[in-house]
């Protein structure tokens, strides 16, 4: 039976942990209940409050494609008490999940569309469910290219869907890391995102940008994107700010009229224009 | 008054302070913090009985400190309130000017050494009234006081507003905001209101000023100055420590003498 | 519809209290408390304090207490088992002597609850909970509910408004129908109301602003951050402000009791240094200027386009309650004088 009460979580099983770098997981969950995994649906772009009972909840975007079923996975970085907690957790522990909240990112509008994804850091999990939901319906969209940018290698989170996504002929992948983060076998670019974005000048008719990734990149992103003549509607970004309800009630996430739990996260870089620098 | 807001009006126009923090008059004859920035506003500037708050509290704020160098109309718990930041490392000698009102006249105080010995001059003892009060509070027996402060603290919202009125609870992440572990229940029931009370009144041991801030700010009335003054009598008598005193001094719990008395351990 | 009047005479407001209380309903009313009055749980009418302006706290704890149960949990054998609330324990509440202010407050708190997805606890506790409401007849400086949509002796929100006519006399307007339950259940006590009119029993309350101009103008405002940083210099960043409105909802959510405990929801505010703060240490709004616009913006800009409520009742308890004298009303017509 499903929670009749909004702040009454779904009990999830930890199908599988991968340890993507030191401090960052990625789990897989599938819901102990199988009704309730049948039941299921979201879009991508949507997120969630993930539980661990004793310790409180925290806010992750769903990182695996609603293309996908029977599961979810969510990447966190061990930041402070409930990531810390999950991060403790091992197969076949259950934790609790509320969701889908949110809006999503329109990928039915995209289609036939070139799509560029940028993201900086743990920034990637958002940007994974929309790929992978691309990815899954492949000859709906144009050029498909990625550009994934951590301060060192070993920051560098999904190395295994990195691998797969190179390998692909359909893709153009540039992973780069920042000035000094490089090993020395390393084949990826060097630099900053936005100067690599400029050396790897997609194209650009016809395209929409997904860029994730910390304030700073961002920033510097958006100038680069308007160079190659993207309008402010066709750039897509995701707002981070701070949650506890995740159901447009507790406050918290209130920027100017939005809330981002129920406004967002997915925001255009055109609705950021028009709204408060409060995110 | 008048020599108030001349001084006030003179550092002002002469540019020796950017700011002068003072009393204006607020909601229903009650006094207000004011920030004074032009010469013309010093004639809003006021000094009476209403003039309670501790406005040393403002020399912790960022806001306010990002308006440069202020003059801080200073009553004597506001004069030891600067003396223990400064013993606490967070106000520089030189760095604001004390305006002290001395009857109708202002003395102005600025450096550390000129505070100190304003405040050596005067008597920073419990007022009799409040000696009684802590009188009774400490006959109670242990069962009686627990009774007394379950009470009190049932009341508790936890607003923080003490913490916020205390010019000594400058901490950027209180210990309340600690979660791993989380020492303190967020929420407001009797566990969390007890030990938020507790720790905080332990925290200003030997550093609280008796200013009565904390108190006055509680909007359901907590009598918090009952502990607070109990706490300072008992660290003057233990350690012969006092705060607000001295701009160099080590404070009393967190300093550890070889001579220190023991016997109260238990 | 037409509320329907009666009377009731005070000695029987007492009986109607221990009817009440031996219903097994739970009776909040204002309380003498050292110098200050505020609500508490009574056991008699001789507690309640029924000359006092104001109370320090709102009755919002009827429907949004302080501390409250979202679900317990259970884990062993690496199991969960989550338990969701009883919603039929949930007590029987009467609130005895709010004000016309508190009682309009409910629609405010059940617009935020309610916005899109209905929360349950919230819906639960006010659904058993009767509002018996005393008109005012005196106000203070504080006092603004007739700027924003209310008044001394308005009637909405209330089960039953109660007007003190003299001589030991209430006018009784039974407003909704828990109010006429309320009133079949008291049966006599309860008695015709021939020709009793509350108008010159109640306080005068100037009307001070308008509500819309105060949203035109905060509109145009956001940006204005010298305004902001002049009118809330003297703010501490407490939640005095917060925790006793009627209105304020803020909250955030906590486990305890490790393992084996509950998920609760507690109060938080908006006023708090700490509350927007992102896990990566970057917050949105890091000064208290930010936070004081938050506060006025949500109630008078945000609340009203985005959940058709506005988020102030003008009950005057912030004012009353702030311990640096941020005054709501002076700050309403400052940003209504605003030249943007
Ligand atoms: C829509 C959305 C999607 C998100 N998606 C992801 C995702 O996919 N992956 C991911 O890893 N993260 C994501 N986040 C961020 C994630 O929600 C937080 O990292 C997580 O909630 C942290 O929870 P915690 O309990 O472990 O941290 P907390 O214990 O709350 O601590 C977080 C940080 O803040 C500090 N801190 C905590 N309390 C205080 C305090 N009172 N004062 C000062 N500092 C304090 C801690 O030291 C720590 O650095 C997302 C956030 C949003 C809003
Ligand atoms: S209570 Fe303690 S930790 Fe909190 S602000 Fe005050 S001194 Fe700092
Ligand atoms: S001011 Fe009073 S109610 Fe608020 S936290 Fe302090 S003791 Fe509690
Ligand atoms: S904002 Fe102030 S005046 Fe308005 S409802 Fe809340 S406490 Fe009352
Ligand atoms: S306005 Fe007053 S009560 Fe509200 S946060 Fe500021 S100091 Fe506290
Ligand atoms: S997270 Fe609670 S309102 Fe958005």
């Amino acid at each position: 039976m499903s929670p009749t009460d909004l702040f009454q979580p779904l009990l999830m099983k930890i199908e599988q942990v991968i340890e993507e770098t030191p401090d960052v997981r990625t789990l897989r969950l599938a819901f102990a209940d199988e009704r309730q995994g049948r039941e299921f649906t979201f879009r991508t772009g949507q997120f969630g409050e993930y539980s661990v009972f004793g310790e409180g909840e925290c806010t992750f975007c769903i990182a695996s494609p609603p293309t996908r079923n029977g599961f979810i996975e969510c990447t966190f970085r061990k930041a402070g008490r409930v990531t810390t907690a999950l991060a403790g957790l091992e197969p076949g522990e259950t934790i609790g999940f509320r969701g889908p909240y949110g809006n999503i990112f329109p990928i039915q509008d995209w289609e036939r569309k070139n799509l560029l994804f940028i993201a900086g850091g743990i920034a990637l999990p958002p940007m994974r469910s929309v790929i992978w939901n691309v990815l899954d319906l492949r000859d709906r969209y144009g050029d498909i290219t990625i550009v994934y940018g951590a301060r060192t290698v070993a920051d560098l989170v999904y190395k295994r869907e990195l691998a797969e996504w190179a390998a692909r002929p359909d893709i153009k992948l540039v992973t780069t890391v920042d000035p000094g983060g490089e090993t020395p076998d390393w084949k990826g670019e060097i630099g900053f995102v936005p100067a690599v974005l400029d050396k790897a000048a997609p194209a650009s008719r016809d395209t929409i940008a997904v860029v994730c990734g910390p304030p700073v990149m961002i920033k510097f992103t958006f100038p680069v994107l308007a160079r190659l003549g993207l309008a402010p509607k066709s750039i897509f970004t995701t707002l981070e700010n701070r949650m506890k309800c995740g159901v447009g009630k507790c406050g918290r996430c209130n920027t100017g009229k939005y809330f981002v739990c129920k406004d967002g996260p997915v925001f255009t870089l055109a609705q950021l224009q028009g709204m408060p620098q409060e995110y | 008054m008048n020599a108030l807001r001349e001084k006030a009006r003179e550092l002002l126009a002469a540019k020796t302070v950017q700011v002068v923090i003072g009393y204006g008059r607020g909601s229903g004859g009650s006094a207000r913090a004011v920030f004074m920035r032009a010469p013309a506003q010093a004639a809003e500037l006021i000094f009476d009985a209403t003039c309670l708050q501790n406005l040393a509290v403002y020399l912790m704020k960022p806001e306010v400190r990002k308006l440069g160098k202020a003059a801080l109309v200073a009553t004597p718990a506001a004069l030891r309130t600067i003396l223990q930041l400064a013993a606490e490392n967070q106000v520089a000698d030189n760095s604001l000017l004390a305006l002290a009102p001395v009857g109708e006249d202002i003395m102005p105080l600025a450096t550390f050494a000129a505070i100190e010995a304003h405040v050596a001059a005067a008597d920073h003892d419990l007022s009799a009234a409040e000696g009684a009060e802590l009188g009774k509070f400490a006959a109670m027996g242990l069962e009686e006081r627990r009774r007394f402060w379950e009470e009190q603290f049932s009341r508790c919202l936890k607003c923080y507003a003490c913490r916020a009125a205390c010019p000594l609870c400058y901490c950027t992440r209180c210990t309340v905001e600690c979660n791993q572990p989380q020492w303190i229940p967020v929420p407001a029931h009797d566990l969390g209101n007890l030990e938020w009370n507790v720790m905080r009144a332990m925290h200003l041991a030997g550093r609280c000023v008796n200013c009565g801030d904390c108190s006055r700010a509680c909007p359901v009335g907590i009598p918090l100055y009952l502990l607070n003054q109990k706490l300072i009598s008992d660290v003057s008598s233990v350690f012969q420590a006092r705060s607000g005193m001295a701009a160099r001094s080590d404070n009393a719990m967190s300093t550890f003498k070889p001579n220190d008395p023991e016997d109260f351990i238990r | 519809m037409e509320s329907e009047k009666r009377s009731i005479e005070r000695g029987a407001l007492s009986r109607l209290v221990e009817q009440w209380l031996s219903q097994g309903k739970r009776v909040l009313a204002p309380m003498h408390s050292g110098d200050k009055v505020d609500f508490a749980w009574v056991t008699s009418l001789d507690d309640v304090s029924l000359d006092h302006v104001q109370t320090v706290q709102s009755p919002k704890t009827a429907v949004f207490p302080r501390v409250e149960e979202l679900f317990s949990f259970r884990s062993a054998d690496g199991r969960v088992e989550v338990r969701e609330r009883d919603l039929g324990a949930l007590p029987e509440i009467v609130v005895l002597g709010l004000r016309p202010c508190d009682a309009a407050a409910m629609a405010a708190l059940g617009a935020i609850f309610n916005w899109d997805a209905p929360d349950r606890l919230f819906s639960a506790r006010l659904a058993r909970t009767t509002l018996v409401t005393i008109a005012c007849s005196r106000a203070d400086e504080h006092c603004f509910c007739t700027s924003v949509g209310g008044g001394p002796g308005a009637v909405a929100g209330s089960d039953i408004l109660l007007t003190d006519m003299g001589q030991g006399a209430y006018l009784a307007e039974i407003v909704s129908a828990k109010g006429r339950e309320a009133a079949r259940a008291a049966g006599p006590l309860f008695a015709p109301a021939p020709g009793m009119d509350k108008e010159s029993r109640l306080a005068t309350v100037a009307k001070a602003f308008s509500p819309d101009a105060i949203a035109a103008a905060l509109e145009r405002m956001f940006d204005a951050g010298g305004f902001w940083e002049e009118q809330s210099r003297r703010c501490v960043g407490c939640g005095a402000c917060a925790y006793v409105c009627p209105t304020c909802a803020c909250f955030d959510i906590q486990d305890e009791g490790g393992i084996s405990g509950q998920r609760l929801r507690c109060w938080d505010s908006c006023g708090f240094g700490l509350f927007t703060l992102h896990t990566s240490g970057h917050n949105p709004r890091w000064l208290q200027s930010q936070r004081w616009r938050q506060r006025l913006m949500h109630k008078f800009a945000y609340m009203p386009e985005r959940q058709q409520a506005l988020g102030c009742v003008g009950c005057g308890r912030c004012s009353r309650a702030c311990p640096v004298d941020m005054n709501i009303l002076e700050h309403l017509r400052a940003v209504a004088e605003a030249k943007p």
